[in-house]
């Protein structure tokens, strides 16, 4: 043991007694997750800015749109997703930065665990602050432009699109935080990569909304689920390359 | 390592010359004026082989990617970032040459077709793995950064096409199955098109390694400058 002092560190990633390999794994997403979500709770920086930032786009929207009743219920599901998507790269900029600010990445990528598990964690914590955000957007949305938005279907595809968003969002955030101008780049890193989100997203909802027959919503509804996969096993394959110092 | 280009290489630029060349006169010599549209059919001559090198440059940067993130080694981070300055290039022409081929024959320069957005939007991708390699100063980082979004982004384009392609396209269809929605396709290329059109295929192709040839150098010469200075500082 002693010409070996790496062994130490194994039994927190891989097999102690009674935990398999795969429970140690999740373990490790989880802690990142509670680390985030700890970190949020006290300081509620990220979640207040997202969601002051989404209320006053779904008003201008009200205001550029100049929508009236018709045109409200053919646009809602369009306004909702740019609400999201424009909250979600503020949130997504903000998971990294603060973590290369205060240089408490480094330390994350000195744990003793499989570095894909920082970027499910990661990325399970960016999708959680923008679900918060969609939760409280949405009754207030729903308010304002008098269309009822609690359908079972509709909120799965929100769950599907926000898992996609942050999935490719938490990669190209990785990226992006290392750039000049980190703060511009998300953008246009993420916005050409997730359009085949915001489509789907944009046309199962509006399908939902408007009460269409699900053979005309399930195309999309199927192309959210190939994204999601595609795109999160795409990360995962590459996501070590990023963060290797 | 010598300035003036290798022996291979002056051939192959001479020779793709040629055939830029002969493939500009069969376009406007030997190709028949096509019956429905009239003479601006003939920028289809240019027009999809321009596409077609775009394609092909995209994809040899989705290879180089996987390659360098493979091999760790930095010739393959060189030929990407040429293919990809190459495949906008010529991204940029088949975007360009349709348009103005739309005016006439859809009465707009623009439509929100799905082949036209999937191919800006896949302009714009690249575009931004342009700015990506700008913003980073470390070589390693930048390279590696670069390899992952030549992967996500090309991933991201069959998705996308497959996502606008659910609604209809009027883009014509040559080759494949026909598109019943297409505006402004004419009939059936007679022989002497076919020829003009796969010699223009060809030799654009031809052109594209010859490009990336030279801009690999370039590439290669830019590395050694840069060696050079950091001797020279640390000296």
């Amino acid at each position: 043991m002693a010409d070996q002092p790496w062994k130490q560190v194994e039994p927190t990633t891989a097999a102690r007694p009674g935990t398999s390999r795969f429970a140690a794994y999740l373990k490790a997403i989880f802690a990142i997750v509670r680390k985030d979500v700890a970190a949020e709770a006290r300081s509620k920086e990220l979640v207040s800015a997202m969601l002051i930032f989404s209320l006053l786009v779904v008003l201008i929207f009200n205001f550029a749109l100049e929508l009236d009743r018709a045109a409200r219920e053919n646009v809602a599901a369009g306004v909702l997703w740019v609400t999201f998507i424009f909250a979600g790269t503020l949130g997504l900029n903000r998971t990294f930065a603060a973590e290369m600010d205060r240089g408490s990445f480094d330390g994350l990528l000195l744990a003793p665990i499989d570095r894909t598990a920082i970027y499910f964690g990661k990325m399970i914590g960016a999708a959680l602050f923008m679900l918060l955000v969609e939760a409280i957007v949405m009754p207030v949305f729903s308010v304002l432009y008098g269309i009822l938005l609690f359908k079972p279907m509709l909120l799965v595809v929100v769950l599907l699109g926000t898992a996609g968003y942050a999935g490719v969002g938490t990669l190209l955030a990785s990226m992006a935080v290392h750039t000049r101008a980190r703060d511009v780049m998300l953008p246009i890193l993420l916005f050409p990569v997730t359009i085949p989100v915001v489509i789907a997203a944009v046309k199962a909802s509006t399908g939902i909304l408007l009460a269409a027959e699900w053979g005309d919503v399930a195309p999309w509804f199927n192309l959210l689920l190939v994204y999601d996969t595609i795109f999160i096993a795409v990360a995962f394959m590459v996501f070590d390359y990023l963060v290797e110092e | 390592m010598s300035v003036s280009a290798p022996r291979n290489l002056q051939i192959l630029t001479v020779v793709t010359a040629g055939l830029m060349l002969i493939a500009l006169g069969l376009v406007f010599l030997y190709a028949p004026q096509e019956a429905t549209m009239g003479e601006v059919q003939r920028i289809f001559y240019f027009h999809v082989p321009s596409a077609w090198v775009g394609g092909l440059a995209f994809f040899v940067t989705l290879l180089a990617g996987i390659a360098y993130l493979r091999t760790g080694d930095d010739k393959w981070d060189r030929v990407g970032y040429s293919s990809v300055e190459i495949g906008v290039t010529f991204a940029l022409m088949t975007l360009f040459s349709g348009m103005l081929w739309g005016r006439p024959a859809w009465n707009t320069w623009w439509t929100w077709d799905p082949r036209l957005t999937t191919f800006t939007i896949l302009l714009l991708v690249y575009f931004a793995y342009l700015m990506l390699r700008q913003g980073i100063e470390d070589p390693g980082r930048r390279a590696r950064f670069a390899a992952v979004y030549g992967i996500v982004g090309f991933v991201s384009v069959p998705i996308t096409y497959f996502a606008i392609q659910l609604a209809r396209s009027i883009h014509p269809v040559l080759f494949g199955p026909n598109n019943p929605d297409a505006q402004g396709s004419g009939g059936p290329l007679t022989p002497a098109m076919l020829q003009t059109f796969f010699f223009s295929l060809f030799s654009f192709t031809v052109l594209y390694f010859t490009l990336l040839w030279h801009r690999l150098r370039l590439a290669n010469f830019a590395e050694r400058v840069e060696q050079l200075k950091a001797k020279m500082m640390s000296a």
